[in-house]
């Protein structure tokens, strides 16, 4: 499977007549984007506001972020089996709006929606302070259950997505990149002398809104399976979780998943890149043994000599993450875990929910527990109210001023234990 | 500006009282420096003054641990210090370990910064690196010289509240203390690295060692529960309406314990979840999923189990240090066995 994909590079964002990318300026056009939101009657308003990189903005409670994309030629379209029909994707030429993204806001459905500052020190932890977004802020129907007021924010992201990513289309793209995956043989014959690699992709899929969707199936309902790696950057995987703000793998993240980007910079140089085992991170032991079992089966099956694993959430997938590293050291690959740390304020106590001896080789997204002051923002997008409740707020977390006390938790993607940021944790 | 005040802590045999045979002596104090204080005088140049200098023996310190930290702290205290420093103790067992003690005593009672030295096999530096900075020596006195500018230099730096460099830079024993900073390449990136390297047969450097997990041992099974009193401890955060004491919705700093007596079930309107982890609608409806008290009072009735405890324990277990953890069990358990309690049902989310 063969994949390009142009970037063209937005450097700006405005509202216009039209929805358009001229000179590497995207231009909305907000009515548009509202109509889009308010096609489901579970919205009852939505407002388009635009946050650009260095503005003094604090964006709150962020549930997804998700970069325009389009298909331009191949088969199938973006988030194919959620707003588009099922095909399988990830061939062809795809453009994508590199540095302008969707941000969807509004009040809160559980607890683990987060903030994005785009400036100040809370910037320096999250990669969408870097971008240009326009933010989606939603107001659900009175009444409507939690999960139901998540699919229908999580549906108007995504629709929102696919349609400023249209304005890409026949725009010329500033670079190509591409990236190829053969089929098994053919893959594994055209590197003969380099070690095979996969990449085991953990899904946030503990239920009662911490789901992930592979072509529109919840991750709870799948076995563990084989995926070519270009699938994901057309959109085979969405977000639909409320995980802690701090390691959410948002749509945007699985579009542009760092492991897959830098497996694809060592392909066919130090390493034969063969492939991504998906698997889910149910909460029932028996789905747990289940699901890693047949992880390390693919292991072994598709003869891998070395694997990656990245898990999605902290806590009970710590326990899939380590039965994970387990069998697959067992069916023969060595495996490097990326994962974040939660060790307490004091940074004392042990990192992980569980351990295993396996697990000697480990990259470290940094310790979320770390407090971080953040200073007011002009402007605020979406809401405060929650953040004293919000997963890394406390009581008193935020002060009459505006300003924010909380771990860096609260912060999205600021540990994403997927290797996507460059903060790490060690021992002082 | 005045000088920084430090008070220094040493043992008989450094203090020149004698070896083994003064190892019995009790605490005492004298003005100024003595024996390595001088040393530490120096290292501290201008800009801080030993006021005192607190003297035990280590015999005495080891065998009237108590008596010994009360009697220093109170002769420590009177004269006013912003520092203290003990030791250095080299691979002085015994000094090693008053060192320690004494250090992290003052720290908590004083509040003030303290550093001590030891070298890594002492066995002070094992029991006290992760709540103290020990400046890493080699085993014997003769590392002296280089040790003390080593301490004076880390003492300075946290009583004027600068910034402490990792433990290579600052010469302290690696704490265990995890620490964030940003690196100048991201994780993934490292992470295929690391796979390539190990794949090369390299040697590589693990970001976060596997420590050794505290797993505990599960009480072998009760025969008969028709005699025996129950608990119900929960850390899926059910608490009473409002949420009394404030515990988070994560990172719990605090659990509670609330009483149900003459309670058939928990209610709705009396009790509810804060619980960050998981969606909350179906236990805000029936907080019994969580905490099934319904089910237990059914079991009260029908004999299965001899008493439930009229109240339950609970915080919230999503994103909670084990630190805290261990400490909210070690201290509700106290209560629970007072209370006759002799087995817990755990729930969680």
């Amino acid at each position: 499977m063969r994949l390009e994909l142009g970037k063209i590079f937005i450097k700006d964002v405005q509202f216009g007549e039209s929805t358009k990318v001229e000179n590497g300026t995207l231009y909305v056009n907000k009515q548009e984007l509202i109509d889009i939101a308010m096609e489901d009657d579970r919205i009852i308003n939505a407002t388009i506001e635009l946050a650009r990189s260095g503005e003094s903005v604090r964006i709150a409670p962020v549930k997804d972020v998700i970069e325009p994309r389009v298909k331009v030629e191949g088969e199938g379209n973006i988030f194919p089996g959620v707003i588009s029909k099922v095909k399988t994707v990830g061939s062809g030429r795809t453009h994508a709006l590199v540095g302008a993204n969707i941000v969807t806001a509004g009040k809160i459905v559980g607890f683990q929606e987060g903030i994005i500052d785009m400036s100040g020190p809370g910037a320096e932890y999250t990669p969408f302070s870097k971008t240009y977004n326009v933010c989606v802020v939603v107001e659900p129907k009175e009444g409507i259950e939690t999960h139901a007021y998540e699919e229908a924010a999580r549906l108007a992201g995504l629709k929102i997505g696919a349609y400023v990513g249209n304005a890409g289309k026949d725009v010329e793209p500033d670079e190509v990149v591409v990236y190829e995956t053969k089929p098994l043989l053919e893959q594994v014959a055209q590197y003969p002398n380099l070690p095979k690699v996969g990449y085991i992709h953990m899904l946030q899929s503990q239920g009662l809104l911490h789901d992930t969707y592979y072509y529109g199936v919840d991750a709870k309902e799948i076995v563990p399976t084989f995926m070519y790696p270009t699938e994901i950057m057309d959109g085979a995987i969405v977000s639909g979780n409320c995980v802690a703000p701090c390691d959410k793998v948002t749509t945007f993240h699985h579009l542009n998943n760092p492991v897959i980007e830098d497996l694809y910079k060592r392909h066919g140089k130090d390493l034969n890149f063969i492939g991504v085992i998906l698997t889910n991170e149910n909460v029932f032991l028996a789905d747990k043994e289940r699901s890693s079992d047949m992880v390390g089966k693919f292991v072994e099956f598709l003869g891998l000599d070395g694997v990656l694993i990245t898990e999605e959430g902290y806590g009970n997938p710590d326990t899939d993450l380590m039965m994970n590293c387990k069998k697959a050291t067992k069916a023969g690959a060595k495996v490097v875990l990326i994962t974040d740390e939660f060790p307490g304020r004091d940074g004392k106590s042990q990192s992980l929910a569980d351990a295993t001896h396996e697990a000697s080789a480990l990259v470290s997204c940094g310790n979320g527990n770390i407090i971080v002051e953040l200073p007011p923002m002009k402007k605020v997008i979406g809401t405060l109210d929650y953040v004293e409740t919000m997963i890394g707020g406390y009581e008193g977390s935020l002060r009459p001023d505006g300003s924010i006390e909380a771990e860096i938790q609260i912060i999205i993607a600021s540990t994403i234990a997927n290797g996507y940021n460059k903060l790490t944790a060690r021992n002082y | 500006m005045s000088k920084i005040r430090v008070v220094h802590y040493i043992n008989n045999f450094f203090a020149g009282i004698g070896g083994e045979e003064k190892a019995d002596i009790p605490p005492e104090i004298r003005e100024g420096v003595v024996g390595p204080g001088m040393a530490l005088r120096s290292a501290l140049k201008d800009e801080a003054e030993v006021v005192a200098t607190v003297i035990c023996g280590d015999s005495y310190f080891g065998e009237n641990i108590e008596e010994a930290k009360t009697e220093l702290l109170e002769m420590i205290k009177q004269y006013e210090p912003d520092l203290f420093i003990a030791g250095p103790a080299f691979n002085a067992g015994r000094y090693g370990v008053a060192c320690g003690t004494i250090a992290k005593a003052v720290e908590e009672e004083l509040n003030i910064p303290v550093v001590t030295g030891m070298y890594i096999e002492n066995p002070g530096a094992d029991m006290f690196k992760k709540d103290l900075h020990i400046i890493e020596t080699k085993d014997s006195a003769a590392d002296m010289r280089k040790a003390i500018p080593k301490v004076a230099k880390l003492g300075l730096k946290l009583v004027k509240g600068e910034i402490v460099g990792p433990p290579e830079e600052e010469g302290y024993l690696v704490r265990g203390i995890r620490t964030n900073y940003f690196h100048e390449k991201r994780g993934s990136e490292r992470g295929v690295d690391m796979l390539v390297k190990i794949l090369n047969g390299e040697n590589i450097t693990t970001e976060y060692p596997m420590p050794n997990f505290d797993r505990v041992e599960p009480n072998s099974a009760i025969k008969d529960m028709s005699k025996i009193k129950v608990a119900l401890v929960t850390s899926g955060g059910i608490v009473p309406q409002g949420n009394p004491d404030r515990i988070e919705s994560s990172s719990a700093t605090k659990y509670g314990i609330y009483d149900f007596s003459g309670m058939d079930s928990l209610t709705s309107d009396k009790f509810m979840t804060i619980h960050g982890g998981y969606d909350r609608a179906y236990v805000l409806e029936n907080p019994n999923l969580v905490v099934p008290l319904d089910v237990m009072r059914d079991l009260e009735r029908e004999g299965v189990i001899g008493e439930l405890a009229n109240y339950f324990v609970t915080t919230t277990g999503t994103g909670t240090s084990v630190g805290n953890a261990k400490a909210f069990g070690e201290a509700f358990s106290k209560k629970l066995v007072e209370d006759g309690v002799e087995a817990v049902i755990l729930t969680s989310t």
